[in-house]
């Protein structure tokens, strides 16, 4: 590991604070990097920092799952893709990976790229890809529909389940709990700093976009106590070397034009509006929700699992009664300690059970 | 899942290429970016070059990186 300049480490920690800070780190693997580091333990006493939604597998909602299982079981001459991290996420009746074991085709990829090469191959066969993750995947996808097009691939099936982060960042500023974001990176990459500057504005909120290393994030979050305590609410690019004002533009426009926002349904803070990747009517022969007769139906969360308020931040995951006991990363009960960069199972691999 | 690595990008066809960090080489899109050569320093993520990255910068953090990517994996 790197060392830390320790310069940094005692510029954060001897910050002054005038008064009880409270921040949310948004992105999983940011989550994963800070308890991985042990940055909670430099931050100035009265500075907390709590784990959002930014986990793309955990906020997938189980009615999800329960398509790409129907989707496996039910239909002839089928197969589903997705990405490695989906397929043991508990649905309301058994996991992806449950529905393989049972005959069901499903393979994990690492790339939608993967699917399209499959569909050219296996003409016979029809190949649904269950599109998760947010603004730093979804142009993938888009490129998936566009490109199942050109090489007039009628088996090419998307399933998007699609999320986009500022309306969540909307939500979670409006229950005016939080005194700043520490933004996603990789989000910053495709979207810039636009939509943040209007949160900030809206909600009198900072935002600070970091990169991934630790001295990114002890970075970042100076900057965050700083513009908390000045009342700077604005947004702040810490991460140049890997963010553009403006955004990956041209990702940008191949989401305008596959896909329309859509009011949809996150894993825990229930229905929000405007934060769905829809597929456009035009390209509606490669919607999988269209060509099999998807309804999208709410099930019920898992019962005694708090994955909701831990990605919301409302809780840490060692508050949850299960942590530790029955839901362990070997016996994961929900998505929070499943994925890899949950905040369930980033907290109970780097000792999430010291109190920060 | 939204973890982008730096790669350096080794050969260019079209919109496809090859990209390595360390030892591994992989097939990746440039579809989302504009102008990418050989030598060019890129963030992948799911297989498309999603940002281009200047040389020492990427240099710079290309350690750090694989640390985070072994440990993401370890799960
Ligand atoms: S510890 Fe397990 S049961 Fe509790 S919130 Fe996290 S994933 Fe859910």
């Amino acid at each position: 590991m790197r060392a830390i300049p320790l310069k940094l480490i005692e510029d954060l920690r001897n910050l002054n604070v005038s008064r009880p800070l409270r921040f949310m780190e948004v992105c999983g693997t940011h989550t994963v990097n800070i308890c991985r580091f042990g940055l909670r333990s430099i931050f100035p006493k009265n500075v907390e920092l709590r784990s959002g939604p930014g986990c793309p597998v955990c906020v997938t909602p189980a009615s999800a799952i329960k398509i790409g299982v129907d989707l496996a079981l039910s239909f002839e001459k089928t197969i589903v893709l997705t990405y490695g991290d989906m397929m043991k996420v508990p649905g309301p009746t058994m996991t992806l990976a449950d529905a393989k074991a049972r005959g069901g085709r499903i393979l994990s990829v690492y790339s939608v790229v993967e699917a399209i090469d499959l569909a050219e191959k296996e003409r016979d066969f029809k190949i649904v890809f269950l599109g998760v993750g947010f603004e730093t995947t979804a142009p993938s996808s888009a490129w998936a529909i566009k490109e199942a097009k050109r090489r007039n691939l009628k088996n090419f099936f998307l399933a998007s389940f699609h999320k986009l982060i500022p309306p969540a960042l909307e939500i979670l500023a409006s229950e005016r709990t939080l005194d700043g974001f520490l933004c996603p990176g990789h989000v910053s990459t495709i979207i810039g700093l636009k939509p943040y500057e209007e949160i900030s504005k809206r909600h009198k909120i900072p935002c600070v976009i970091s990169g991934f290393e630790a001295e990114d994030i002890i970075i970042a979050m100076l900057k965050l106590i700083e513009m908390a305590e000045k009342k700077e609410y604005m947004a702040f690019n810490a991460y140049k070397r890997a963010v553009k004002e403006k955004g990956n533009i041209k990702a940008q426009e191949l989401l305008k034009e596959v896909f329309e926002e859509e009011d949809t349904e996150w894993r825990g803070l229930g229905i929000i509006p405007k934060s769905g990747l829809k597929i456009k009517e035009e390209f509606s022969d490669f919607d999988a929700k269209i060509a099999f007769k998807i309804k999208d139906e709410s099930v019920k969360d898992i019962p005694g699992c708090k994955c909701g308020e831990v990605l919301k931040g409302q809780i840490y995951p060692y508050e949850c009664p299960l942590f530790g006991n029955s839901c362990t990363p070997e016996q994961p009960v929900g998505p929070c300690m499943i994925s890899s960069e949950g905040s369930c199972a980033a907290y109970y691999r780097y000792g999430g059970l010291i109190e920060p | 899942m939204c973890l982008a690595v730096p790669h350096r990008i080794v050969r260019v066809d079209g919109n496809e290429a090859i990209a390595e960090i360390g030892s591994i080489k992989k097939k990746v899109r440039l579809d989302l970016l504009e102008d990418v050569r050989i030598g060019d320093y890129v963030l992948i993520h799911a297989g498309f070059a999603i940002e281009k990255l200047s040389v020492e910068e990427a240099e710079d953090i290309l350690d750090a990186w694989k640390e985070i990517e072994e440990a993401q994996n370890e799960g």
